[in-house]
């Protein structure tokens, strides 16, 4: 909701500083003036469209990498000194297994999604490997459209099982041939996955007292 | 024949919390026994839950800051300065030098805190209930400088995205380094109460192993992995705010039981104490905040940082979309990736040791759920 005020910042800073500062809570209550700012908000976007300055990866285990998965990698890449590379969705754990039994990646660090709803396949599924051996960490991302599972990673790390339980609960993406998949953190009878981008607390806080106090939230 | 009862069973469920004084905050372990051997645990988790990271999508990176010290609020210095890392290597921003020296200083009390919160009430978990006095004493000297440093004891929000908010205060080197050597004795007489006492090391030796290839299956780090003989730390393994400067060792145990899980932090705390005397001779005059646009925007992109927490690996991922506020943040957790082997550790062993197991593995609750 808020959010949406905030990207439109491409200028100078000291415009977006006094333009960031009253969008945080009530837009509508000084847009008298100013109104065509925010009724502005999609060109801006498209006029400036910041991606992430990457540059490509390079060395043994991309070569390696390559041999092996071929196209179902799409691009190795690196920022900001870290490495990272995006496979297509099915190719995920066959990577991580391959890094794990070839590449003595042992640990997995995490797994997490992000949310991009504009986009055709809105999830990025991220898996973030290191090697002990050679104090390396590596990212892999899949996107993943709604309502596509990827494979479950618990069979290569049991490390999975908790971690991927969190990427249901909080975006929904059911993770195929995990032994456990229900929600971790929020009820089993939570409506609605709360890291989609569509998920709105101030909704959420609305309905509650609506629901529990009867009375209507300012 | 009357039906069977609950007697002819061999299995049976048993309840553990969330409220209870061993699950240190609202864990609920539901446990299958035969007897009172366990078979099996699941933790139920999130009552806790706080949705930190939604949060951080709604708030600026700065005015998120202060949220981070709520989740390991035990070690808030360590969390802020995890943070603060992240953001900074996602903005591309260089930290002053006396900023890393007095940060890694804070950081390193905060550890001793934390392993003191976890000896104290590990201790009373097991029967022995001194060392819980003796602890909060200890662990009152370094809050009693994070107040005089900030004004604040627990959530400390210590430091600020580029360095520091507040210059150290007349006489923070005085206060560390005597600090630093009233508490090595302490360390020595804790160790004298539990270190070869029978009940102690009855309790916890050869309880709750796990080892190296667990650990790591299981992506256990901090304290645990180090006492399963894995060498690794991310101060050493992946130097942040200067740490490649300071000399120090890694201890390590071979068992990974619980009692060797013991050795380990009581040796950390020693080479914390280390560090802290280092760093107060590396304090030298400087700029406190490095270069930090008033509204922060850094570029487009993601990041993964992590640091070595008193508990683990506490890593945080994030993703910029170039405007003020996160448009993700991720936070691993070391309390909740490690609690995972909880069930691993406890099958086996006795309902006593589950208490042992669980304060063995050192987890904040308010970090588990977030």
């Amino acid at each position: 909701m808020a959010d949406e005020n905030k990207p439109s910042g491409e200028g100078p800073p000291s415009s977006g500083d006094s333009a960031a500062k009253p969008a945080g809570a009530p837009p509508e209550a000084r847009v008298s003036k100013p109104a065509a700012e925010p009724a502005a908000k999609p060109p801006p976007k498209k006029k400036a469209p910041a991606v992430m300055e990457v540059s490509p990866w390079e060395g043994p285990l991309v070569d390696a990498l390559k041999e092996r998965f071929g196209e179902q990698v799409k691009e190795f890449l690196s920022y900001r000194d870290q490495n990272f590379l995006v496979a297509e969705l099915p190719a995920a754990i066959p990577i991580i297994e391959y890094l794990k039994l070839e590449q003595d990646f042992d640990y997995l660090v995490d797994i997490t999604a992000v949310d991009y709803p504009e986009r055709e396949k809105r999830f990025e599924v991220v898996w973030i490997l290191y090697s002990f051996a050679k104090n390396v960490r590596v990212r892999i991302k899949a996107h993943a459209a709604d309502g596509e599972s990827p494979a479950t990673a618990v069979h290569a790390h049991l490390a999975a099982d908790w971690l991927e339980r969190e990427v249901f609960d909080m975006f929904g993406i059911s993770f195929e041939g995990h032994p456990n998949m229900k929600r971790i953190l929020l009820p089993d009878e939570w409506q609605g996955h709360p890291l989609r981008k569509e998920y709105s607390i101030i909704q959420q806080d609305q309905d509650w007292v609506r629901e529990n106090l009867h009375i209507e939230s300012a | 024949m009357p039906e069977a009862t609950f007697l002819d069973a061999n299995e049976m469920v048993l309840n553990m919390g969330p409220q209870h004084p061993s699950t240190h905050g609202v864990l609920r372990v539901i446990l299958k026994l035969d007897g009172e051997t366990v078979l099996g645990t699941e933790c139920v988790i999130g009552y806790l839950h706080r949705g930190v990271e939604k949060i951080a999508e709604n708030r600026t990176y700065v005015q998120f800051a202060p949220y981070v010290d709520r989740m390991d609020y035990v070690a808030a210095v360590s969390n802020a300065l995890g943070y603060c890392h992240a953001v900074e290597t996602t903005a591309g921003v260089e930290i002053p030098e006396r900023a890393q020296v007095v940060r890694v200083i804070l950081a390193e009390l905060n550890r001793i805190a934390s392993h003191l919160l976890w000896l104290g009430t590990h201790a009373l978990d097991i029967g022995a209930m001194t060392p819980v006095f003796y602890c909060f004493r200890e662990r009152e000297e370094v809050l009693k400088i994070f107040e005089k440093y900030c004004g604040a004891r627990l959530t400390t929000h210590a430091f600020r995205i580029g360095g520091l908010q507040y210059e150290t205060y007349g006489g923070f080197e005085k206060d560390c380094l005597a600090f630093c050597d009233w508490f090595l004795p302490k360390v020595d007489e804790y160790e004298e109460l539990l270190t070869t006492n029978r009940i102690w090391v009855g309790r916890t030796k050869g309880v709750g192993i796990l080892d190296a290839d667990e650990c790591k299956e299981y992506g256990v780090t901090g304290p645990v992995l180090r006492a399963a003989g894995v060498e690794w730390d991310l101060r050493r393994a992946q130097p942040y705010s200067g740490y490649e400067n300071y000399e120090f060792d890694i201890p390590t145990c071979e068992n990974g039981d619980t009692y060797d899980r013991y050795l380990v932090r009581m040796a950390e705390m020693r080479q914390s104490a280390r560090i802290i005397r280092q760093g107060v001779e590396k304090l030298a005059p400087g700029p406190i905040k490095g270069k930090v646009s008033k509204v922060l925007k850094p570029a487009v992109g993601e990041t993964y940082t992590s640091i070595e927490a008193p508990k683990g690996e506490l890593g945080y991922y994030v993703v910029s979309d170039g405007s003020v506020k996160p448009y993700r943040i991720r936070v691993r957790p070391p309390s909740f990736v490690n609690l995972q082997a909880l069930d691993r550790m406890c099958r086996g062993c006795l309902i006593a040791d589950v208490v042992a197991i669980i304060g063995t593995i050192d987890i904040v609750l308010g970090e588990v759920d977030r």
